[in-house]
């Protein structure tokens, strides 16, 4: 198994390029912790509104993910918000 | 007409200097007129790459405030008439000069000469606008390394903030032994990254660290360095060089011992 590990395992040039491209997107899109913070805000605003969310385990980051399309990774605001309830929404309609 | 270029890099010690010592050289070995600017307040190092720090006696900060004319703080260089150095200040700041008074300076030397290099200071703040300030077209200095690229990323988005969108990159200390061995980034996976065209490539030679211990830039010499920064002058002419072999073929001895390998 370590063999195939040592075969496997990526050489630190491209290390270094998967790293930079993650490390550029968030630098070139201003995400600054603050920016982060806003977008945060924001999205418990806008999903309180339908449910009861958990805010202190709510976590948002900026990471890459596998497109469907050919392009390969590309960046994704990824947004992990744990429910604790759902809201009856019918009943304010 | 000149052409007023600035050397930028963002990251400190990625060869800034170097690299405008040796363009600076370059282009007056192929018979144009330049002027050097060393736009690192405080921290002046221009003169010894090139050699000249014995004969300073005005710098920019006095051109700037007037002490003296234009012409006495110029050092003209020991090799070639056609090349000349506008030294910084070294017990001087960065706030000693602003934009506005950088521009008004280069606008005094366009009509002399055919170009005019400024070596920026590392960093984004004071000495970076100043040096950007008055500039036509930039080239960007970086290694193969993160720190070197995410710094330039962030310096190409400031100058085309500032409406400089001529930008070129030089990728600079590249080991092709590494590269080879996947260990280092490639040029390829540099100009993927940074998405802007190439001017030259420079490799790891250790004729650049004699060159600067002897004050002698190597432009247009035989070593491999010499060679890549004589190419990178001819492209920016406008010629069309294509980009040279990088790896060392150093000598009779290392041959043998590659038969070895």
């Amino acid at each position: 198994m370590a063999l195939m590990d040592f075969f496997r395992r990526k050489s630190s040039g491209d290390v270094a390029k998967d790293r930079l491209k993650l490390l550029l997107i968030s630098d070139r899109a201003n995400c600054s912790p603050e920016v982060m913070e806003l977008i945060k805000n924001d999205i418990i605003k806008v999903i309180s509104k339908y449910m009861e969310i958990d805010c202190d385990h709510l976590d948002i980051q900026i990471t890459q993910t596998e497109s469907d399309g050919s392009n390969g990774r590309v960046p994704a605001l990824c947004a992990n918000i744990p429910i604790k309830d759902m809201k009856h929404t019918s009943e304010r309609r | 007409m000149s052409e007023v270029i600035v050397i930028t890099s963002g990251k400190g010690g990625v060869g800034k200097t170097t690299s405008t010592a040796n363009i600076g050289t370059g282009l007056a070995k192929l018979g144009k007129s330049v002027v050097m600017i060393d736009t690192d307040i405080g921290l002046r190092n221009l003169d010894v790459v090139m050699g000249l720090e014995n004969r300073i006696v005005y710098n920019l900060v006095d051109v700037v405030e007037g002490n003296c004319r234009m012409k006495q703080a110029l050092i003209k260089d020991k090799r070639y008439s056609n090349l000349y150095l506008l030294p910084s200040a070294q017990t001087r700041d960065k706030t000693a000069v602003n934009p506005e008074q950088m521009k008004k300076l280069i606008e005094e030397l366009r009509p002399e000469f055919d170009y005019i290099l400024l070596d920026c200071p590392a960093g984004i703040e004071q000495g970076f606008k100043n040096a950007i300030a008055a500039a036509d077209r930039a080239l960007i200095v970086t290694t193969p390394e993160v720190s070197a690229i995410r710094d330039a990323d962030r310096i190409i988005g400031l100058l085309e903030a500032n409406d400089i969108h001529q930008i070129n990159l030089i990728v600079n200390r590249l080991r092709m032994d590494m590269v080879k061995r996947g260990d280092m980034m490639s040029i390829e996976d540099v100009i993927d990254i940074l998405a802007i065209d190439l001017i030259g490539a420079v490799p790891d030679d250790e004729h650049i660290v004699i060159a600067t211990n002897q004050g002698e830039p190597l432009a247009g010499d035989s070593s491999l360095a010499g060679t890549a920064y004589m190419n990178i002058c001819k492209r920016i002419l406008g010629e069309e060089v294509p980009l040279m072999n990088l790896e060392a073929s150093n000598g009779f001895f290392a041959k043998i011992a590659k038969l070895f390998k």
